[in-house]
C-alpha cells in the first residue's frame, strides 16, 4: 500500500531542498555531446500509440526498423532482408546478424511479429495490411513470414514508410502491451538508448550510444542505411521561446535547432558559428478541410466555390512571409514525391477567382448559412490560414463565423459530428508533413469511408475505389496513374483544400558535421568536431 | 498565537475543498480531450474511445472525481495523462527551479527596494525620490521579457559573463546555478523592486508624519535609527503583505520569464498541462498554489506580530 511520505517524496525533496534532478545531464569531460533543441517537448514514450512528431524521432533513436525508405522513397532493407513470393501473397523476412537489444538479448522474429501486430492495430496502412493478412509468424529466430490472403502491392512502402507511426521493433514482451496503453518499459535495439533517470517529460531526454549496435552496409540515404553514432550523448531540451534557443545557439550552448521561426533568421545568418539550413527536403503541406456531412459543404459546387476563392500565395505569404520557405503547390500527394502531380490544381495554384465562385455559389443556391469556421489562436502554424481564407470567402460571398479556440478544442471539436446548431463545424486547417500524405494509403484526407473517414468524413464510393485499385497495382507507373486520378478527383469532388508547400529552416553550430538530409532529423552518423 | 495557526490550518481544510471541487468541475467542461492529444492527429474515433477507456476519461463524472479524491486523501496525486508519470515527481522536479529562482528575486527585490523606499521617503519630493519613482513606473510598464531579452543581450551575448539559459541546481554546482539564476531573478526582481519600493516609500510616508517620529529626532536619535528602527519597524505591515504575495506569485508559477531563460520550473509545467488538458497535473498545480497561497497568507499574518508588537493573535 502507497504511504504519503512515498507518494510525496519527490514533492518534498524538491520543495525542501531545490530539486536536483532538473540539473541538466553533467557528462564526463572527455564524452561528446550534442545538445539539441527540439520542435516540442517529448511526453509520449510510446511511437505506436501517437502519431505526434517528437515521439516518432525519439522512436528512431532508440528503436530499429525493418526496412526504411531512401531519398527516392525505395524500400530498403535495414534490420531485414525480404523476399516477395511470385504470387505476391507471402512476404520473407530475414533478421541480418548481430541485432541486439539494448537489454543485450537478440532481436528475434517473435520480437518482429509482436511488434508488426502491434503496429497494425493503430496505423491506417497497417491495418489495411492486416486486413488481408492470413498470417504472419515467426518459424524460427531470424525469419518472418507473412501470408496475405490477397495480393498487396504497396506493403513494402507501407512498412518502411518514415512517418508519421513506422513499425518500430520492440521485444515482444514490451508489444504485447494493448495499442491504446502506453508502454513502460523503453527497450530498443537501435543505435541509441534512452536515459530513463535523465528523462524528464516535456523538458530534456538524454540519449547514450549503443556501443554494441551493429550498423548495416550500404549507403546512408535518409533512413535507410548504416546508423554509425560518432558521439557519446545527444541530449534534446525543450526552449518555448524560440529567440531564447537562438541565443543559445549563437553563444555555443547548443548545438542545433530543429524548427527555426523565419522572422529571426537574420539574427543567426550573421552569426559566423552557425549553419542554415534545409535538412527536410520536402516540407509540409498545409490544408483546408471542409464538412462533408452538413450545409453548406455537402454540396460539391459550394466546396468548389470556397477553392476558387483561396488562393494559396496569399495563404502562404501570410503564413510564412519569405516565399523562399514556401511552394505553390497543387499536389495532394507532394510536389516532389514519386506520386505527386498537380492535375485539376489550378483553382488554388492560381490565385483566388471570386468571380468563379460567386457564381458556383448562385447556382449552388447558397442561401447565406453561416460557415463555422475553427480558428486556432494558440499553434503559431496555424494560426494564419482561418484569417486569410475568411477573408477571401467573405469576398466570394461567404457568410463567415470564425471562431477563436485554443488547438485542443478545435481537435474536440472536429471530432463532433453534430450540426452547427449543436455545436458542430464546417471548416478547419491543419498541417502535415509531406512524407504523411505521399500515396492514398498514407494520407487520411483520401480516405472516404464517411463515418469512418478522417473528420470532414466525405462519403465517397468513387475514391474508395481508386484506393482499392492502388493496392492492387504492381508497377510504379500503374500505382502513378491511379494517384493522379485520385489527385483530379480530389481537385473536382474537393475532399479537401491543398493549400501548398512550406518548409521550416533548421540550424547547427559549425561543429557539427555529417547531419543526414532527411525529413525525420537523425543523430547518427554525425559529428561533433570540437567542444 | 497556537491557536490561532491551528485555527488557520483548519479552515484551509474547507478552501482546499472548495477549489478541489471547482477545478475538477471547471476541467471537465472546458472543451478538449487528453485522448485526442496523446494519439495526436491520424487517430481514428475507434482508437480515440479506447485510449479515452483506458485512461478512464469515460467514466462518470462522479466516480472520476471520487477516485482522484481518494487517490489525494492517500497522497497520490495520479499519474499524467499524457506521459505517465507520477504527477508528485513531475512536481517535484520542477518545484525546486521555481522556488530557488523566487527566493533570489525576493532577496534581491527586497534588498535593493526597502532601501530604496525608505530614502525616496526621507528625502521626500527631491531628485532621490524623482528617481526611485520614475524606476517604479518603468519597472512596472516594461514587460519581464523585454527587460529579460535586454540583459540577455547585453550579459550573455555582448559581455559573455553568464548563459543565455538553463538551470543548474544550487545543490549541484552554486557557482553555476548563481550565474544562471541571476539573470532571470534580476528580471523578475524589476516588477517586485517597483513594487516594493512604491508600497515602502508610501508607508514610511504616513509614519514618518507621526508624532514619535518627531519625538525621537527631538531627543536627538541619529537619524538612520528613526528611519530604520522606529519608522520602517512600524511601516512593516503593508510591507510584509507586498512581500508575501509576491512570493506566492512566484512559487505559482512565472511562465514568461521561464520561456525567456529556458527554466523548467511549475509555470511551464502548468502551462503545458493546460495545453494538453492533462486533467490530474493541472488539479494538482492549482491545489499547489492554492495551498502556497494559504500558507504564505499564514506566515505573513504571523510575521506581523514580530514586527508590530500591538498586533496580537
Amino acid at each position: 500500500m502507497k504511504t504519503f511520505s512515498s507518494n510525496y517524496h519527490w514533492l518534498a525533496a524538491g520543495l525542501v531542498a531545490g530539486s536536483t534532478a532538473f540539473t541538466p545531464a553533467i557528462a564526463q569531460e572527455d564524452e561528446v555531446t550534442i545538445t539539441a533543441v527540439m520542435h516540442s517537448g517529448l511526453r509520449v514514450l510510446d511511437p505506436v500509440i501517437t502519431t505526434a512528431h517528437i515521439t516518432r524521432n525519439h522512436g528512431y533513436m532508440i528503436y530499429d526498423v525493418l526496412t526504411a525508405v531512401d531519398e527516392n522513397f525505395t524500400p530498403q532493407p535495414q534490420m531485414a532482408d525480404w523476399e516477395i513470393s511470385d504470387d505476391g501473397l507471402v512476404y520473407t523476412f530475414t533478421l541480418r546478424d548481430g541485432l541486439l537489444f539494448h537489454d543485450g538479448a537478440p532481436v528475434t522474429g517473435e520480437d518482429v511479429v509482436a511488434s508488426l501486430t502491434r503496429w497494425g492495430d493503430r496505423d491506417s496502412g497497417g491495418q489495411l495490411i492486416f486486413d488481408v493478412t492470413e498470417s504472419l509468424e515467426a518459424p524460427d529466430e531470424k525469419t518472418i513470414v507473412w501470408t496475405l490472403t490477397e495480393p498487396f502491392a504497396p506493403l513494402m512502402d507501407v512498412i518502411s514508410k518514415q512517418s508519421a507511426v513506422p513499425p518500430f521493433i520492440m521485444p515482444a514482451r514490451v508489444a504485447a502491451t494493448p495499442p491504446s496503453e502506453t508502454i513502460t518499459e523503453y527497450v530498443g535495439s537501435g543505435p541509441f538508448t534512452f536515459n530513463e533517470d535523465e528523462y524528464e517529460p516535456g523538458v530534456s531526454v538524454t540519449y547514450e550510444k549503443f556501443d554494441d549496435y551493429v550498423p548495416r552496409d550500404g549507403e546512408v540515404s535518409w533512413m535507410a542505411g548504416p546508423k554509425e553514432v560518432k558521439v557519446d550523448r545527444v541530449v534534446w531540451t525543450t526552449m518555448p521561446d524560440n529567440l531564447t534557443a537562438i541565443n543559445a545557439l549563437v553563444a555555443g550552448e547548443i548545438d542545433y535547432i530543429e524548427q527555426l521561426s523565419i522572422d529571426l533568421l537574420p539574427i543567426l545568418e550573421a552569426a559566423p558559428n552557425v549553419v542554415v539550413e534545409m535538412r527536410d527536403p520536402l516540407g509540409y503541406v498545409t490544408i483546408g478541410r471542409p464538412n462533408h456531412l452538413h450545409p453548406p459543404f455537402d454540396n460539391k459546387l459550394v466546396r468548389q466555390a470556397a477553392m476558387d476563392a483561396l488562393s494559396q500565395e496569399n495563404m502562404l505569404a501570410t503564413m510564412q512571409g519569405n516565399p523562399d520557405y514556401y511552394n505553390v503547390c497543387g499536389a495532394i500527394f507532394g510536389c516532389a514525391t514519386p506520386l505527386g502531380d498537380e492535375t485539376g490544381s489550378e483553382p488554388v495554384t492560381g490565385g483566388a477567382d471570386i468571380e468563379a465562385a460567386k457564381a458556383k455559389l448562385e447556382e449552388a443556391g447558397y442561401d447565406g448559412t453561416p460557415i463555422v469556421l475553427m480558428a486556432p489562436t494558440d499553434v503559431v502554424s496555424l494560426m494564419n490560414q482561418p484569417v486569410v481564407a475568411a477573408q477571401a470567402l467573405r469576398e466570394a460571398g461567404f457568410e463567415v463565423d470564425m471562431q477563436s479556440m485554443d488547438w485542443q478544442s478545435v481537435v474536440q471539436r472536429r471530432a463532433q459530428q453534430n450540426t452547427i446548431e449543436d455545436g458542430g463545424w464546417n471548416m478547419f486547417f491543419t498541417n502535415w508533413m509531406v512524407p504523411e500524405v505521399s500515396d492514398p494509403l498514407i494520407n487520411v484526407m483520401v480516405n472516404g469511408r464517411g463515418d469512418d473517414a478522417w473528420f470532414g468524413w466525405p462519403d465517397d464510393p468513387e475514391i474508395e475505389e481508386m484506393r482499392a485499385a492502388f493496392v492492387k497495382a504492381t508497377t510504379p507507373e500503374e500505382q502513378k496513374a491511379i494517384a493522379v486520378d485520385i489527385q483530379a478527383h480530389v481537385m473536382d469532388n474537393v475532399n479537401y483544400i491543398m493549400m501548398g508547400e512550406y518548409l521550416i529552416p533548421q540550424a547547427r553550430s559549425t561543429a557539427l558535421e555529417g547531419m543526414i538530409p532527411s525529413p525525420v532529423p537523425v543523430f547518427w552518423n554525425m559529428e561533433k568536431t570540437s567542444e | 498565537m497556537l491557536g490561532y495557526i491551528l485555527k488557520r490550518v483548519l479552515a484551509t481544510i474547507p478552501v482546499m475543498a472548495i477549489v478541489a471541487i471547482f477545478v475538477f468541475l471547471l476541467l471537465r467542461l472546458t472543451p478538449g480531450d487528453p485522448a485526442a492529444i496523446l494519439a495526436g492527429d491520424a487517430a481514428t474515433p475507434d482508437q480515440l474511445e479506447r485510449i479515452r477507456d483506458r485512461l478512464g476519461l469515460n467514466d462518470p463524472l462522479y466516480i472520476q472525481f471520487f477516485t482522484w479524491v481518494g487517490q489525494l486523501l492517500q497522497g497520490d496525486l495520479g499519474t499524467s495523462l499524457i506521459s505517465n508519470t507520477s504527477v508528485s515527481s513531475m512536481i517535484g522536479n520542477r518545484i525546486g527551479p521555481t522556488i530557488n529562482i523566487a527566493l533570489m528575486t525576493i532577496l534581491i527585490s527586497v534588498a535593493l527596494a526597502v532601501p530604496m523606499g525608505v530614502i525616496a521617503a526621507w528625502r521626500h519630493r527631491t531628485w532621490v525620490d524623482f528617481l526611485v519613482m520614475s524606476f517604479s513606473v518603468l519597472g512596472f510598464s516594461v514587460p519581464v521579457f523585454v527587460i529579460g531579452y535586454i540583459l540577455i543581450q547585453i550579459f550573455a551575448i555582448e559581455l559573455r559573463w553568464v548563459p543565455v539559459q538553463g538551470y543548474v541546481s544550487p545543490g549541484e554546482d552554486f557557482g553555476d546555478f548563481f550565474v544562471r539564476a541571476i539573470m532571470p531573478s534580476l528580471t523578475l526582481a524589476t516588477i517586485y523592486i517597483a513594487l516594493i519600493a512604491r508600497m515602502t516609500r508610501a508607508s514610511m510616508l504616513e509614519v514618518l508624519g507621526e508624532d514619535y517620529i518627531r519625538t525621537a529626532r527631538a531627543k536627538g536619535v541619529r537619524e538612520n535609527v528613526v528611519l530604520f528602527r522606529h519608522a520602517l519597524r512600524n511601516a512593516a505591515v503593508p510591507i510584509l503583505t507586498i512581500i508575501g504575495t509576491g512570493f506566492a506569485l512566484l512559487i505559482s508559477g512565472v511562465v514568461v520569464t521561464e520561456s525567456v531563460f529556458n527554466i523548467p520550473g511549475i509555470g511551464r509545467l502548468t502551462v503545458d498541462a493546460i495545453l494538453a488538458r492533462d486533467y490530474p497535473v493541472i488539479q494538482a498545480m492549482i491545489l499547489l498554489t492554492a495551498g502556497i497561497y494559504v500558507v504564505v497568507n499564514l506566515l505573513v499574518d504571523i510575521s506581523y506580530s514580530f514586527f508590530d508588537p500591538r498586533i496580537r493573535y
